[in-house]
């Protein structure tokens, strides 16, 4: 079990290798039937809930749009304020490339982690080796943000300045100025690296467990060296559960608040646009915990809601390829 | 004609082959070390963020921690930063931390272990699955949304006042995926046999699975707790939206005057902390009571685990 929240569950069969049965015994008496509604009642209000996030959310966020002066999706504006004129642009942005910096750190770090736990650790340190980096998920994010900001950052600053004189032509390592130490979508992308990689490697680690003896096994009697067999077995076998915790991962990493609002440094209105990642900026989280002290119940809490909503719808989507590929393994391996 | 040819160039042939057979297994030899490298290499940088964290915290926050005061009193009469040369208390903070987690807990346990009951021992077919994927996709639910749809419901829509307990709302929100998920493990675990020896007896299922199912998962159950106990008292997001910071101890969740959690106490010092040494200590030190508040309920919780009756 892990801390991460999220589980391959789904892929677990029952104790004789089927779905736990058991419809028939039911009854019909008075208290299988308040049981049995009952529980059917909470699993349909989890899907109520649901619903009624995305609901709530773009009936609130309506009145604010449609008083919009700005194109929504392709404005960098944000005044909340009568004439308003906001759009996501910036903040879609700076959240995608701060996810993407995280992934790419993420996945590699997590598989070798992964492959490192269920097929190369000792027995003796395989246990105690997972746990421990399943207490990197366990840290609150707001002791990444402290840790990132105060810590971190400003030994971040030599490797940012590395990148910039040698891989400068690249308009993504372009230097800006005036972001110090360390406040960049990239520092920013290698902290939520460190905060997605617990749930990445947990269920690369499920997968790569569950590779049959026998695709091993014959690697290894054709005179595989282990790597040989790690890349023609457990890889393949592995690869659209490393794809799914992927986007998973993804998922928290769009959604993270607190270390992103405490690290990034904010831009003020009008700033010329760049493609660099040492630009600082907003995500939408980090934008809506920003000014939380100032939401009151009025139009102006609808553009907040608005990017609330296109965060949400984000995420979903990322949450639902997750899950699609999970689903498709699972009637293929089955 | 052709034979003699083959023959006179097959030794040649022949040690070639093996010269090339030779340098390919060292490099394949090469590769399969460099593999394990990498594969070690990659676990002991995880380790650094890990111990370099616990090593900051520990080191700029447990002092404070271990001053009495720290545990007896809140921030009453905390004065401006800089000024103020008292660091003052952490009660009101842990207390709310505290009492915000188990009302969150009270509100989702229940709904998500009702929910896992019927994932595995009643639903069948489309609306199961449906229940499945929307448990999936509240679990990815960012907590900002979460807080952001409890404020659009409880403030803007009902315009009822914030208090504490709309906070534990968002934070169940994001608990009930995490114990529906561990909940519904648990319950797969159980053998079939134990199940049918109970109808056998005449047992109405209901009455099978509050007394045969569930008591065997029980630990495995409050394992999932536990977890989903230490994630959320580490959430900031929904109390920045939804509780209000308050300096003094306050311990009514259904009370208008806020609420102060580990997370707000640390927001509400840190942009003093770079100027102010008092400011910073308290940001540490909440910090330090956080994370170890976190990690001793997550250490139970596996600690719990080991002690199930069922075994993956």
């Amino acid at each position: 079990m892990t801390s991460t929240g999220v589980s391959a569950s789904d892929s677990l069969p029952g104790p004789d290798g089927s779905k736990p049965e058991g419809d028939n015994a039911s009854t019909g008496r008075l208290g299988d039937r308040i049981f049995g509604g009952t529980a059917t009642f909470a699993g349909l209000s989890v899907i109520a809930i649901v619903v009624l996030i995305g609901a709530f959310l773009v009936v609130q966020a309506l009145p604010a749009l449609t008083s919009n002066n700005a194109n929504f999706l392709t404005s960098r504006d944000w005044q909340t304020s009568d004439p308003m004129r906001f759009g996501v642009l910036e903040l879609l942005w700076t959240t995608v490339s701060t996810s993407l910096v995280a992934l790419i750190i993420a996945v590699p770090f997590s598989v070798a982690i992964a492959l490192f736990l269920t097929q190369y650790a000792p027995a003796w340190l395989a246990r105690p080796a997972a746990a421990l980096v399943d207490l990197l998920a366990a840290v609150p994010s707001i002791v990444y943000g402290l840790w990132g900001s105060i810590i971190v950052a400003p030994k971040i600053v030599p490797l940012q300045n590395f990148l910039q004189d040698y891989l400068g032509w690249l308009p993504i390592f372009k230097p800006v100025a005036g972001i110090s130490n360390g406040a960049t979508i990239f520092f920013v992308g290698i902290v939520l690296a460190i905060m997605i990689l617990p749930i990445i490697t947990a269920l690369s680690r499920e997968v790569f467990a569950q590779t049959p003896a026998a695709h091993k096994d014959a690697a290894t009697a054709l005179g595989a060296t282990k790597w040989e067999m790690i890349r023609t077995a457990v890889l393949p076998f592995g690869k659209p559960g490393v794809i799914s915790a992927a986007m998973l991962g993804l998922g928290r990493a769009l959604g993270e608040t607190i270390a992103v609002l405490y690290i990034i440094s904010t831009l003020p209105g009008g700033t010329a646009w760049t493609w660099s990642l040492f630009n600082g900026g907003s995500t939408f989280a980090s934008k809506i915990a920003a000014d939380a002290a100032e939401l009151t119940p009025g139009k102006s809490t609808g553009a907040y809601i608005a990017a609330g909503l296109v965060l949400f719808v984000l995420t979903f989507i990322v949450n639902a390829i997750a899950r699609v590929i999970i689903e498709r393994r699972k009637a293929f391996t089955e | 004609m052709s034979t003699e040819v083959s023959a006179a160039e097959r030794p040649l042939r022949g040690s070639g082959r093996e010269l090339r057979g030779r340098s390919e297994s060292a490099s394949r030899k090469l590769r399969n070390t460099l593999a394990t490298i990498v594969m070690w290499g990659a676990f002991l940088v995880a380790l650094i963020p890990l111990i370099w964290i616990m090593w900051t915290v520990l080191s700029k926050g447990f002092s404070t921690m271990l001053d009495i005061v720290w545990w007896q009193k809140d921030q009453s009469g905390v004065g401006a930063a800089g000024f103020d040369k008292m660091i003052r208390g952490a009660r009101h903070a842990i207390v709310g931390t505290l009492l915000m987690s188990i009302a969150t807990s009270i509100i989702a346990v229940p709904l998500a272990v009702f929910t896992a009951i019927y994932l595995v021992e009643y639903g069948r077919g489309k609306l199961a699955r449906a229940i499945s994927f929307m448990v999936d996709i509240l679990s990815g639910v960012p907590s900002i949304v979460a807080a952001l749809f409890i404020y659009a419901v409880w403030v803007t829509t009902f315009g009822w006042r914030l208090m504490p307990v709309a906070c534990s709302l968002a934070l169940a929100l994001l608990m009930i995926p995490v114990v529906t998920r561990s909940t519904e493990e648990m319950l797969k675990l159980v053998p079939n046999e134990l199940r049918d020896a109970s109808y056998a007896l005449g047992v109405p299922k209901w009455k099978t699975i509050v007394k045969v199912v569930l008591p065997t998962s029980f630990s495995g159950i409050l394992t999932g707790v536990l977890l989903g106990f230490a994630r959320v008292a580490g959430e900031t997001a929904p109390l920045l939206l939804l509780a209000n910071y308050t300096p003094f101890l306050q311990q009514n969740l259904f009370s208008g005057n806020g609420m102060a959690a580990l997370p707000t106490l640390i927001n509400a010092n840190v942009q003093f902390m770079s100027a102010d040494k008092i400011s910073a200590d308290r940001v540490w030190g909440a910090a330090c009571t956080l994370i170890l508040i976190v990690l001793a309920i997550n250490l139970l919780g596996r600690l719990v685990g080991r002690f199930t009756k069922v075994k993956n």
